[in-house]
């Protein structure tokens, strides 16, 4: 809910905002900091209009405007593929996951906006290629069967990540991510049945998806983002309740469901140092190439600048779609004045 | 029904509700940037019920919402607090009569 343009009716005998003092706003801020410790530690959630500390909401806005970019950007990979899939049901599917890509983003700037950012600001910045989104999408789709691995193994990435952000100490964060999940696992069991269909079809088809897994599973892995000991914000979202895992847990589990899954698709990960743990019980894989990854963030990957110009094209073009919804809606609410005043 | 367009094309903020069967209350589902009601609806329709998840929409402009003070919910909500006799479990000396 967008919270911040409701309009609250202040309580009976609590003063106006512009009554109180210096010393009284001390106190507010006081009050309001015991409130918020007192719901971390009930592991309880917060709302859009409680009481938060500055760098939560700054680190939540960070968080949740990367998070839509990086669903809006996520739906290039595989617009590009629509035209080409190899059916009609492919190509209905196809749409159908694109088209839930937009709404996980849309959920995700609407959550954003409860904090006091407007959406606008935040399209604007990743267009101006001054905010953030995940690695992975700058990664060209190359074949058909990336768009297997990419459901399988993109977006599995996504969901292991995601299941535990339902959780997120700010409920608007938590909810959105619960309807994204809900939709994301029809996207994983798609990307799954490409991958297995080929895998069990011609030479030429196996082959097709062994290369689309490999291309895909070291920047799937990076997806959980960097190692613990170089993660410097992570310990403070675990203190806050927004993150649950660390990053290295969490891509430790999805090696293990990786290690179990590519069985049944008959296909091998392209990584011979993946093993499980006896003595901490944990699935380990072999080093990722970090450098790699912080030059794709930087935005030095393979298809950054393609992915950003794509947008601005989009956006750009929608301008005149966008100005006639707002022509039209004035013009109405004018005729409906206009009928009202006669 | 519509409200302010602001400067620019900034679409106002709308809150969606969905009725998802027959029979239950429509419940707040979230919200979305549309220039007037029609298109509020078709957006709401196309964002939160691509799954058949409703037979009733409600789209209600945002700044139409009052709402309770968070900052003074101690004080508004205080009537209730300590008027325990308002449940049926306040009574408890008619344990283990039937059908009460």
């Amino acid at each position: 809910m967008a919270s911040q343009t409701l309009q609250s009716v202040p309580a009976e005998g609590t003063p106006g905002r512009q009554e109180i003092s210096a010393e009284e706003a001390a106190r507010h801020e006081a009050e309001g900091q015991a409130y918020f410790d007192r719901v971390m530690a009930e592991d309880s959630r917060i709302e859009p209009r409680d009481w938060m500390p500055a760098a939560y909401r700054k680190t939540l806005i960070r968080q949740i405007s990367q998070h839509a970019h990086s669903e809006i950007i996520g739906m290039q990979p595989e617009a590009n593929w629509i035209s080409r899939a190899p059916s009609l049901k492919r190509k209905a599917i196809l749409m159908a996951k694109v088209q839930d890509e937009a709404g996980h983003g849309l959920y995700l700037y609407s959550a954003a906006e409860t904090l006091g950012q407007p959406r606008d600001q935040m399209m604007q910045d990743l267009m101006d290629g001054k905010a953030k989104y995940s690695s992975i999408f700058n990664y060209p789709a190359r074949t058909w069967a990336d768009m297997g691995a990419i459901g399988w193994m993109v977006d599995g990435a996504a969901i292991a990540n995601q299941v535990p952000l339902c959780r997120a100490s700010f409920g608007p964060y938590g909810r959105a991510m619960v309807r994204v999940c809900k939709e994301e696992s029809f996207h994983q069991r798609q990307g799954f049945e490409i991958l297995l269909e080929l895998s069990h079809g011609t030479p030429e088809q196996k082959q097709m998806a062994q290369e689309a897994v490999n291309r895909w599973y070291a920047p799937a892995l990076m997806m959980f983002g960097p190692p613990d000991d170089d993660s410097p914000n992570s310990k403070q979202s675990m203190a806050w309740n927004i993150k649950r895992f660390s990053n290295d847990e969490l891509r430790n589990r999805f090696v293990g469901m990786m290690m179990e899954q590519v069985k049944v698709l008959d296909l091998t990960l392209p990584d011979k140092d993946i093993r499980f743990n006896e003595e901490t019980k944990k699935w380990e894989h072999g080093p990722l190439d970090w450098d790699e990854f912080h030059e794709v963030l930087k935005g030095r990957g393979p298809c950054n600048a393609q992915r950003l110009e794509r947008r601005r094209e989009a956006h750009e073009n929608g301008t005149w779609v966008r100005e006639a919804a707002a022509a039209y809606a004035a013009k109405q609410a004018k005729k409906q004045a206009e009928e009202e005043a006669a | 029904m519509s409200p302010e367009t602001p400067a620019g094309n900034v679409w106002p903020i709308w809150e969606v509700f969905v009725r998802s069967s027959r029979g239950l209350s429509h419940v707040h589902a979230g919200s979305l940037h549309a220039p007037d009601a029609a298109m509020a609806l078709r957006n709401a329709r196309d964002l939160y019920t691509r799954r058949n998840e409703g037979v009733s929409i409600w789209v209600v402009p945002a700044d139409a919402i009052a709402s309770s003070d968070p900052d003074a919910k101690g004080a508004f909500f205080e009537s209730p607090q300590g008027k325990d006799y308002r449940h049926a479990t306040y009574y408890t000396k008619s344990e283990g009569v039937k059908h009460l």
